[in-house]
């Protein structure tokens, strides 16, 4: 048998009550944090922060193409333009959009949008502005990660688990700074020249920078840092005698996006 | 039974008159033979027959260099054979999740007898086991197991890349 009228008002008024309760009845089961807030996590005393500094004083078109390729070089990551078989050619539409990137050149209105403005200097309207993931302190892809596959170490870097990546693209809508790319093809055939020290990825899978965590294993300084002659400072931002705490000591730099609160670790020089 | 029943909306109503025999018999029985065929179909082929076990394949350049008595993986092999797929999760959890809780370093495996290896499966398996389809494919495909390892881990490690 069913339930009555009687029954279904007093169970519709007993989960009203309760939902009147709302966040009041949550601090009083579990009080403390929520487990989605906002906050970020405190800066860790003694422990290690990677960040990196972009000087766009020594930047140029030559540097930031030989970056960015050093970098894709060592991660295996696809050039859908192109393909190892001529066979697996794509439309230039289709390239666009499959496009996987770790690190990318961008004008200053696409890296910084809204901060530009008609009277900025001509020359840096058109430098080459190294984008990737910035390693947020307060990380939007690993709060929506449902997976627990993004997450952030305890030295700042914002890594991925690809065993664990399922797909769903929630961090690349959460990322605020198109950081992160999916794969919407296998990426094998579209790997020229595959480098052994790192694995591929497989369709369906989102990938982003790392800051080379599996070189900084090795005391290895990242790709792009290697491949950019000065041009990308990277260290550790708690330690005081670290390049980049010089380097950002002496210098004006800015960051993208501040105002989202994410706190982004990777600073301009400009 | 009686005569008038309760129906869902609580009225009542003579209850239907059904003939009671088995209705439908030639197809039932025909379907059930069908679906008995489909269901012993795929063991057909091999009845009677005995698949043979699957023989380790050690004879890679890297282990033929390796002199006879010095031959031995990073466990006892008796180990490594129950034990490897487990040995490479802790691996790849070690690896990935360095740091994560302030693990030191876990990117190396400490084997018992005190040698260190790179905690790594294209670099440090795939290096003395280079003929995966003789080796890996050989025992997973007798066991029907389907390890999805290979869509991202490259076979030839680093020093067999550089080599060629």
């Amino acid at each position: 048998m069913g339930i009555d009228r009687r029954e279904f008002i007093r169970i519709a008024g007993l989960s009203t009550l309760l939902g009147l309760g709302g966040k009041g009845a949550f601090e009083l089961l579990r009080p403390g944090q929520v487990e989605a807030s906002m906050a970020a996590k405190p800066a860790a005393e003694g422990v290690v922060r990677w960040a990196m500094v972009v000087n766009m004083r020594k930047m140029d078109d030559d540097t930031a193409k030989k970056c960015a390729a050093a970098c894709h070089r060592v991660h295996n990551v696809p050039n859908f333009a192109q393909p190892k078989d001529p066979k697996d050619a794509l439309p230039p539409d289709i390239v666009n959009r499959y496009e996987v990137k770790w690190i990318w050149p961008e004008h200053f209105h696409n890296a910084f949008p809204g901060e530009e403005h008609p009277h900025m200097p001509e020359q840096m309207k058109n430098l080459p502005f190294l984008l990737l993931c910035n390693h947020c302190d307060n990380p939007p892809c690993v709060r929506v990660c449902p997976t627990k596959a993004t997450f952030r170490r305890e030295d700042g870097i914002v890594n991925m688990d690809m065993h664990r990546c399922i797909g769903c693209r929630f961090c690349m809508a959460g990322c605020p700074f198109g950081a992160r790319s999916f794969n919407w093809k296998d990426p094998r055939p579209y790997i020229t020249d595959t480098y052994p020290g790192y694995p591929t990825r497989e369709i369906g899978m989102v990938e982003k920078c790392t800051f080379c965590a599996e070189r900084l294993a090795q005391n290895m300084m990242p790709a792009c840092v290697e491949a950019s002659s000065g041009a990308l400072v990277f260290g550790d931002l708690n330690d005081e005698r670290s390049q980049v705490r010089a380097t950002l000591k002496r210098y004006f730099s800015i960051r993208r996006k501040v105002h989202l609160g994410t706190n982004p670790q990777v600073y301009y020089i400009v | 039974m009686d005569e008038k029943y309760k129906n869902e909306f609580g009225a009542f109503a003579p209850r239907p008159q059904v003939e009671k025999k088995f209705y439908n018999g030639k197809y039932i029985f025909a379907g059930l033979i069908v679906f008995l065929a489909m269901v012993a179909l795929p063991f057909l082929p091999n009845v009677g027959k005995t698949i043979p076990p699957p023989v380790r394949q050690l004879d890679t350049p890297v282990i033929q260099k390796i002199a006879e008595k010095d031959r031995q993986c990073i466990m006892p092999t008796e180990w490594m054979r129950a034990n490897h797929m487990q040995m490479l999760i802790d691996w790849r959890d070690n690896v990935v999740r360095t740091n994560e809780k302030g693990a030191p370093n876990g990117r190396y495996f400490k084997a018992p007898d005190g040698q260190k290896f790179l905690a790594s499966l294209t670099n440090t398996c795939m290096e003395c086991h280079s003929n995966k389809e003789k080796f890996c494919d050989q025992c997973h495909n007798y066991v029907a197991v389907a390890p999805n390892c290979w869509g991202c881990h490259l076979t030839e490690g680093k020093k067999l890349a550089e080599a060629k």
